[in-house]
């Protein structure tokens, strides 16, 4: 087996870590933020799919859906913060789980009822569509585009909370809302941007994994298992480690496929337990807060 | 100084859960003075603190500060009526510099105050503060830690502001610093509300003091007074 080969796995593995890294990183932010975990983010990414399926189609244009799902279910997302949500802060962190445990349910219900239960295909983007020669092999274009999209988003989220005032709040008041609300902040209305730009995130994670999978209402719970793995890898809340943990597991599922195909599904399962065993916390978790 | 009080709290009533705290506390204070609220361990002072600051799950009662009713407001509301709260835990936030933890007493000012300028000011009152500010806020020993808790309820020059227990566990050399301070900010016409166990110390830098017991006022009266008063302070703030 040669190098070029092993590469070109490598980079496949990445362009599925991406999709993993969005999606997880959303769920980590809720619960790092907020406290809650959200267990409709499965549901969320598989209606940002069907979003962005229906809004490319409307439109036309795959650009378009790509831009408008996330906004539009991130939107979506504050709405049900702010119906559901919020009124079980303060609770125990088994409530929000439940509902939104429901929620999830209702929404792959609705999507069956509206949609169908059928498979759709999202078509990839005629720009994107075919295979780029990288010298040491082909790499489809559009699993490259992912890899670089992800990478911008990653940026201007790093940028806006490491050097704006409103990263400076969302940092400060995942550690201590109280002191932001004495300080003059309405931390409600930063749970609520929060909360809406998690759901966002799965949103976009939807979207961009429609071209690389089938859009169905299934989709989204195995996306949540895989980012539930992640975020339990990197460390429940934490931001570096869902970006690492994300490429971590994509690399391996795709490395693991190469030599031992039918490993390839429990691949992270076993990374996760032994990052459970070695670090209970996750790589860059807190201590103390054990998944 | 101004006739009518810059806050009046009259009839305040506080409850954790069950339990019942303030049994209708009342008290004045008038702009630019310094009150210490002293009286032993578990007698309310921090929660008289908290239910001003819309802190308590349940207060009922009257509580105006600068003409505004304030528990109608939620709790982040009353920041931009100019009252600071420095609470005893300090609550200087893990994973940011003292910079950053700075930055945060001004995030929701309005844009009048320009963050650099009154970053490189508050540091000049506050030159331990100066050398660190790059050093993750939570590195720093106790006092500094207060003294930066201090500086962050400072950093958007609120009217007033209410200060609980900032002597605790401080060396000596930082109280004295501490006094120097609250002093200074009485000059410029700042109006203090200082909760302490250290009851001469309160009692030197306040104008009047008020003893709270069991949740409710005991005494009123000027500061030097209740300062020779050694019966009083016994009954009331012996721990």
């Amino acid at each position: 087996m040669d190098l070029s080969l092993i590469i070109m796995q490598l980079l496949s593995g990445i362009a599925l870590g991406a999709v993993l890294v969005i999606t997880a990183l959303g769920l980590t932010i809720v619960f790092g933020m907020l406290g809650v975990v959200n267990f409709a983010h499965g549901a969320l990414f598989m209606i940002g799919a069907y979003a962005g399926l229906y809004l490319a189609s409307l439109t036309g244009s795959f650009w378009w859906g790509l831009l408008l799902a996330p906004i539009l279910i991130g939107a979506f997302g504050m709405l049900i913060e702010f119906l559901l949500i919020r009124r079980l802060y303060g609770r125990s962190i088994d409530d929000p789980l439940l509902l939104t445990f429901g929620l999830s349910y209702v929404l792959v219900e609705g999507v069956r009822i509206v949609f169908g239960s059928d498979g759709i295909p999202f078509p990839t983007p005629p720009q994107l569509i075919g295979v780029l020669d990288l010298g040491i092999g082909f790499f489809p274009r559009y699993r490259l585009f992912v890899i670089l999209l992800v990478a911008v988003v990653l940026l201007v989220l790093w940028l806006m909370l490491e050097k704006t005032r409103v990263g400076l709040i969302v940092r400060a008041g995942a550690r201590d809302p109280t002191i932001m609300q004495v300080l003059g902040v309405d931390i409600g209305r930063v749970w609520l941007a929060i909360f809406g730009l998690g759901v966002a995130l799965a949103a976009l994670g939807g979207v961009l994994a429609g071209p690389m999978r089938s859009v169905n209402p299934e989709m989204g719970s195995l996306v949540l298992a895989e980012a539930f793995v992640v975020t339990v890898i990197g460390g429940l809340g934490s931001i570096v480690g869902a970006v690492v943990a994300g490429l971590m597991v994509g690399v391996s599922i795709s490395l693991v496929a190469l030599f031992a195909p039918e490993m390839a599904t429990i691949v992270m399962f076993a990374l996760m337990a032994v990052v459970l065993l070695i670090r209970p916390q996750g790589l860059f978790g807190v201590k103390g807060r054990t998944a | 100084m101004a006739e009518t009080a810059l806050l009046e709290i009259e009839n305040l009533h506080a409850w954790y859960g069950p339990s019942h705290i303030l049994h209708g506390i009342s008290l004045r204070v008038k702009e630019g003075e310094v009150v210490a609220l002293v009286g032993r361990n578990g007698a309310g002072k921090t929660t008289t603190l908290r239910a001003m600051m819309g802190l308590m799950p349940k207060a009922t009662g009257r509580v105006r500060f600068a003409g505004r009713e304030l528990l109608p407001l939620r709790a982040h509301q009353r920041f931009h009526l100019g009252l600071a709260y420095v609470p005893e835990e300090r609550r200087i936030v893990p994973g940011l510099s003292v910079r950053e933890n700075l930055r945060l007493g001004l995030v929701a000012a309005g844009s009048d105050i320009e963050e650099r300028a009154a970053i490189d000011e508050i540091a000049e009152t506050f030159p331990r503060l100066k050398e660190r500010l790059d050093q993750e806020g939570v590195t720093l020993s106790g006092g500094e830690q207060q003294m930066l808790a201090i500086a962050r309820a400072l950093i958007a020059r609120p009217r007033m502001i209410l200060l609980d227990e900032p002597s605790e566990g401080i060396m000596p050399v930082l109280v004295e610093e501490m006094g120097v301070l609250f002093r200074r900010l009485r000059d410029e016409g700042k109006t203090l509300l200082l909760v302490e166990q250290n009851v001469e110390w309160a009692l030197r830098l306040a104008d009047r003091a008020v003893i709270i017991d069991q949740g409710e006022v005991v005494h009123e009266g000027s500061a030097a007074a209740l300062l020779s008063d050694k019966a009083i302070q016994d009954r009331y703030c012996a721990v």
